[in-house]
């Protein structure tokens, strides 16, 4: 290796080097390396193209606040993610990483020209410049800048991993594993609290990773910690998380974690989810999600090799990896002195530590190291510019006089620049709860404020900074949860803590740079989204003063890291130029997810075959067998047609009508909704309910109900037959069951509550055959006892109750097809072999097995409607032309008084009515609009639409049914469907086109 | 023709974890608190009147699913009877009893993971503590209603309109996977 | 996803419920005395409140009752919940003002 790896420490198992390539060079690692990490002690900074100017790009940070280090991780074509932040990518033997944004390679690519151009492409360029012409918009801006821009590719293939999703309660959520976190687990723990510890990293410990010579309790701080995590394991109380990102607050503490399963792993088995979405209710949540430290804004300040002090010590302390030989530390925030003074000791030159810090900053004690380590360190300095092209080569500092104003000092030789603006608490979930933020003068930033939801945060993640404060903060945290949520416990003894404290004060905005224009040099304020300095002058220079116009117009923030690196910066530098206070600039709003989150965790498990509930009837593998085409009616999947060898559709779907218009035929109407309505009141509450009139309604007798909404539009229909004085059995709609059963709920307990009635869901009780044809009777003689078929003692609407093939039948005398018909209702364990029987009685009389596209033919040649289909939700029972059965004397029904609204009355309206083709080999298409007069160009008046249509053999011809404005007095009329190929001539006809008198039904 | 046919429910694949419980005859009984008080008579459980909760006696249990409403779980061969008891003992009381005997199937869940399959894709909190065994209730999994009744520590029975049986443990067997072998 | 308190089951996830609409909306006794005006209101007019709202909701997958929430609105924390046909709870004013 290159000598940046430390001789020894860290974390990593240098027992277990792993081989890796990035950009097809291959290079090696230690286990508990990250790609980041590896790729650093190879000496690799940059690793990436800028999103807009395509600069090159180095690692900023440690943790999942990297800006820059976005790559495409791919195990194989399939699975390709791109956009993972190397950072957070831990090694595995044989890893494939790829930079992303550059071509045709990361140190040369041609899209850097933007680069050249950018005078040309400022904030605001894509409003400003793409408006007109309108049209080049989609055919050439869009395409052009898609290509252009954008992280990564997303691969062709489909996902093969699995997504697994889990549900979890908890009494305390601990969202971050680090000192406090960890303090506040163990308290809640012991106190007997569930308690649910989630933290983003591979390893638990949070800020304790990076930590080196503190002492905690009399133990190094990883003794330390290796002992607290095991505490917490044999808890079986506790439930830990690691690799879990809480990415999402939602309302009532709702939190969604995202857990990374196998992506760590060199081979993961097929079993493994690759990711798992924990939708966590928790009683109490404790928010310790620590702080992020904030870059430096000065021109040059994205150079491969100018990172966060912060990250420098975590590589070194957590990984063993030196970030570079000689470094310049700008030191916005004491704890950076820290990290020189470890750096140094470790054996990197530090050039000279800028003291950047603002004008009266107090002293600090890793400023006092820092002395005492003897490393030169220059006061009221300021950074001018750093230069190196693919590598930061040396940095220029200046000077800050006690006026403000800068001059110019001198160039320093170094290979790395570290940088501290001090830390932002990470309040993202806190906001997100719609908890408050609040502006702490002290720590420059802002800290959480009143909650909204029962949380509590602590530690860094509220500004208490110190590893004993944190630890102290931590277990007062987690005591307080637990007490909330019901297990009161003590505190335990106080920790015991050595160790160094720099605090998180820092600054915000631009450093300090010599007056008049700014330099040709860009500081970025937003690495991501290759915001600069510039872009938020000018979006104030063109009149945007909110913080929420500038974000929107320079897209500063709205990267795919919503702003974690650069927010406060923002802020802070449009502060400055305002000349406002922080607070008074506002703040933008924190949504979810907190990091990236893949489409695959949200979809989890519903995707092929378990997307959906696949509803199946009893005589589904029957059908299946046969060779039927299926089709899909809400959930449902019904019968469409049964083709016979060699058939197509329409010739099955001819066969099977003439089938029943001849003979005799079966189909399947077991989805159709059934509620079986009891109570000395059902024939009462089911006539304030329908339309029709239920009280002279005989027992065992049926009728053709219709139910409106109280908005008088049809809602529903369906044979209602009275079993007994007090029982119903009322049938819905297919796709109507589970809304209309709801509704009679809603009636029955709020609206008429003076009512004696129940309503029991019956759909799925029974299994339904409708025999239909003029032999439908000849058929089921053969099975049915105890019931008189003859058409005296059973006529049309009768119901009578029986056996069939020995088992008890409830036995409809009902036609949906206009034939004579039954319909035979078995209870469901029962349906496929009654089925079967049916089949096997009919075979003398050729019976005929008809699926759902048969029965819409049948039931269209006689003009009965479909609701849903053949009405919209805006037709009443006259539009409908099923006026016929409201109960005329009843003073009250659901619906009854729209009804009577003038609009609902008048003249003009769509009604259904009949359209015969003049030519009657085309059938229309459904949805067709008519107009009144042919040859018309757009905008023309549209009347109606075609509702159903279809090719029906038994007339030889086509059929339809529309709905047409006034169409009851067009009869006779012509009009016309107008469709590319030209104008359709139509002549409106009643909605009946079959046995208009109706005979067939009593045959 | 006298021939009788035999129940065939849903077909479910058993597992070490998933168990298909025998058809069983099911009534829905809604009604006030003397439609129970006579139910209980007649059936033979005391109707729990307490939210969510089972009562079971001589291999029959009725569940509270709703202020007025129950579940009714007999054996298969009881169907006959039960029902004649019922309907004799209800007469007078206004109440509805509707036979559903063959509108859901009935599966157990069984063994040390029956909690943890279920919670990826119930929003309950089925901890001992918060489901305790004796409890009962509708509820969703994933996109089924579903019923949960704990009949033991390690033993949930799940109720499931028989159209949804198949989505169902699809969804069970998905989650096993994870399962140690 | 809510935690709503079903006045029968106690606190359960949104995923059990369905939500009713506006609470406490009378249709008239005898709608044919009912002006078109009035009719229209009763079908049509709902409020749109910020702040505390009675709606209703159905423990749809779960008891299968109807009842009657107070829920805020500009938080969607719910301040009570009651039986249908019992009147709304006198309420503190929600904790965290619009
Ligand atoms: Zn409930």
């Amino acid at each position: 290796m290159s000598g940046l790896r430390t001789p020894a420490g860290g974390r990593v198992d240098r027992g277990r080097p792993l081989r890796f390539t990035f950009d097809g060079r291959a290079y090696t690692g230690f286990a508990g390396d990250t790609l980041a990490s590896a790729l650093l002690a190879h000496g690799v900074h940059l690793v990436g193209r800028s999103f807009k100017y395509h600069r090159p790009r180095g690692i900023v940070a440690a943790g999942s606040e990297e800006p820059n280090a976005l790559v495409t991780v791919a195990r194989d074509a399939a699975r390709r993610t791109p956009n993972v932040r190397a950072t957070q990518v831990e090694l595995y033997d044989g890893l494939v990483a790829e930079s992303q944004n550059r071509w045709p390679n990361l140190s040369f690519d041609v899209g850097a020209i933007n680069n050249l151009l950018s005078p040309l492409i400022p904030a605001g360029f894509y409003n400003k410049t793409f408006m007109w012409p309108r049209k080049a918009w989609f055919a050439l801006y869009e395409p052009q800048i898609r290509a252009a821009a954008g992280f990564g590719v997303a691969p062709a293939h489909a996902d093969p991993d699995r997504y697994a999703q889990r549900f979890a309660h908890c009494d305390v959520l601990v969202v971050g594993a680090g000192p406090a976190g960890l303090a506040a687990a163990l308290t809640a723990a012991a106190a007997g609290a569930r308690v649910l510890l989630c933290d983003e990293q591979a390893e638990f410990g949070g800020a304790l990773l990076d930590e080196h010579d503190a002492v905690i309790d009399g133990a190094p701080v990883a003794a330390w910690l290796a002992a607290t995590v095991a505490t917490l394991r044999t808890n079986p109380r506790v439930t830990l998380l690691p690799r879990t990102t809480a990415f999402g607050y939602f309302p009532h503490n709702n939190i969604g974690l995202a857990e990374r399963v196998t992506d760590h792993l060199a081979d993961p088995t097929p079993t493994q989810p690759r990711e798992r979405l924990w939708q966590v209710r928790a009683r109490e949540v404790v928010l310790a999600a620590g702080a992020i430290e904030r870059p430096l804004v000065f021109p040059g300040n994205d150079r491969p090799g100018v990172m966060l002090a912060s990250a420098a010590r975590s590589y070194l302390h957590r990984y063993g990896v030196k970030v570079g030989t000689r470094a310049v530390v700008a030191a916005g925030c004491d704890a950076a002195f820290q990290a020189a003074v470890e750096l140094a000791a470790a054996g990197v030159t530090i050039a000279v530590i800028a003291d950047v810090r603002a004008p009266g900053s107090p002293p600090g004690p890793a400023e006092a190291a820092a002395r005492a380590a003897g490393l030169a360190i220059e006061a009221s300095a300021t950074v001018l510019g750093a230069s190196g092209r693919l590598r930061v080569a040396g940095v220029t500092l200046g000077r800050v006089g006690t006026d403000g104003s800068v001059t110019p000092g001198a160039r320093h030789a170094c290979d790395v620049l570290l940088m501290s603006g001090g830390y932002t608490p990470s309040v993202h979930l806190h906001s997100q709860s719609r908890g408050k933020l609040a502006f702490d003068e002290t720590l420059g930033a802002f800290v959480p404020g009143a909650a909204a939801e029962r949380t509590r945060s602590a530690g860094l993640a509220r500004g208490a900074h110190g590893l004993a404060t944190a630890l102290d903060d931590g277990a007062a945290a987690g005591l307080a949860a637990a007490a909330a949520s019901g297990h009161r416990g003590d505190s335990g003894p106080r920790h015991a803590v050595r160790a160094l404290d720099g605090g998180v004060a820092g600054r915000a905005g631009a450093l300090p740079q010599p007056a008049g224009p700014l330099p040709p040099a860009k500081a970025f304020v937003d690495f991501q989204h290759d915001v600069t300095t510039r872009d938020l002058a000018l979006a104030r220079r063109e009149g945007f003063e909110a913080i929420e116009h500038i974000k929107r117009y320079t897209t500063t923030g709205m990267a795919t890291d919503q702003g974690k690196t650069s927010g406060l910066n923002a802020l802070g530098y449009v502060a400055d130029e305002s000349a406002r206070a922080i607070p008074d600039v506002g703040l933008t709003t924190f949504r979810m997810p907190y990091t990236p989150v893949t489409f695959g965790l949200f979809a989890g498990v519903a995707r092929g075959d378990l997307f959906d509930p696949v509803r199946r009837t009893p005589s589904h593998d029957w059908a299946s067998a046969r060779g039927a085409v299926f089709e899909d009616v809400g959930m449902w999947k019904r019968a469409r047609f049964f083709p016979a060898t060699g058939e197509d559709l329409h010739a099955a779907v001819d066969r099977e009508c003439l089938a029943v218009r001849h003979r005799v035929g079966m189909f399947d109407a077991s989805t159709l909704g059934k509620i079986e309505v009891v109570g000395k009141d059902a024939a009462t509450f089911l006539n304030r309910l329908y339309v029709n009139n239920w009280a002279n309604l005989g027992i065992n007798r049926s009728r053709y109900g219709i139910l409106l909404r109280d908005d008088g539009f049809v809602y529903d229909d369906g044979v209602i037959a009275r079993l007994a004085d007090d029982r119903f059995h009322v049938t819905t709609t297919t796709g109507g069951a589970a809304r209309v059963f709801a509704m009679m709920e809603d009636y029955i307990q709020t609206e008429w509550t003076d009512l004696s009635v129940w309503i029991t869901s019956t759909t799925e009780q029974w299994a339904v055959v409708a025999v239909q044809g003029p032999r439908a009777r000849d058929v089921l003689a053969k099975l049915v006892t105890d019931v008189d078929l003859a058409p005296a003692a059973l006529p049309h609407m009768a119901v009578a109750r029986g056996r069939i093939c020995g088992v008890p039948m409830l036995l409809f005398r009902v036609s949906f097809s206009g034939e004579l018909g039954f319909e035979v209702n078995v209870a469901a364990d029962y349906g496929a072999e009654v089925w079967a029987a049916i089949h096997a009685a009919g075979q003398e009389h050729g019976i005929t097995p008809y699926g759902t596209e048969a029965m819409h033919v049948l039931r269209a040649e006689k003009g009965y409607i479909i609701v849903g289909q053949d009405t919209d939700g805006t037709m009443t029972p006259d539009d409908a032309a099923v006026a016929w059965a409201i109960g005329k004397t009843k003073p009250d029904f659901v619906g009854k008084r729209s009804l009577e609204r003038a609009t609902m009355k008048a003249a003009g309206r769509k009604q259904l009515v009949g359209l015969e083709t003049v030519d009657p080999g085309i059938v229309l298409e459904e949805g067709a609009q008519v107009v009144a007069a042919p040859g018309q160009t757009p905008p023309m008046k549209m009347i109606g639409h075609v509702t159903s249509s279809y090719h029906s053999a038994s007339l030889g011809r086509s059929i339809a049914l529309g709905v047409v404005a006034g169409g009851r007095a067009r009869l006779g009329e012509t009009l016309y469907v107008p469709m590319p190929a030209g104008d359709i001539a139509v002549k409106v006809v009643g909605p009946v086109f079959y046995d208009r008198e109706g005979a067939r039904l009593n045959g | 023709m006298a021939e009788s046919l035999k129940r065939t429910p849903p077909r479910v694949a058993a597992h070490r974890w998933l168990e298909p419980l025998p058809a069983a005859t099911r009534f829905s009984l809604r009604g006030g608190p003397a439609a129970r008080a006579a139910a209980s008579r007649a059936f033979g459980v005391e109707l729990p009147e307490q939210a969510c909760r089972a009562a079971t006696a001589g291999g029959r249990a009725a569940l509270w699913l709703g202020p007025d409403e129950q579940l009714l779980i007999a054996p298969e061969v009881d169907a006959a009877a039960a029902s004649g008891a019922l309907g004799a003992a209800l007469a007078d009381i206004p109440h509805a009893l509707v036979d559903i005997s063959h509108r859901q199937v009935a599966l157990g869940l069984e063994g040390p993971h029956a909690v943890w399959l279920l919670a990826h894709g119930c929003p309950l909190d089925l901890d001992l503590a918060q489901f305790p065994v004796g409890m009962c209730t509708r509820t969703v999994y994933l996109k089924a209603e579903v019923l949960l009744w704990r009949t033991a520590e390690d033993r949930v029975r799940i109720e499931v309109w028989r159209s949804f049986a198949d989505y169902v443990v699809a969804q069970l067997e998905e989650t096993a996977l994870e399962l140690p072998a | 996803m809510l935690i709503i308190d079903c006045p029968y089951c106690g606190p359960r996830p949104e995923l059990e419920f369905a939500h009713g609409g506006q609470a406490h909306v009378v249709r008239p006794a005898d709608p044919s005395k009912s002006s078109d005006d009035e009719w229209t209101e009763y079908l049509y007019l709902r409020l749109n409140t910020r702040g505390v709202y009675a709606e209703r909701w159905r423990h749809a997958r779960g008891c299968g009752r109807f009842f009657n929430a107070l829920r805020d609105t500009t938080t969607d924390h719910f301040l009570a919940t009651y039986r249908a046909g019992e009147r709304p709870p006198t309420v503190a004013a929600p904790r965290s003002a619009p």
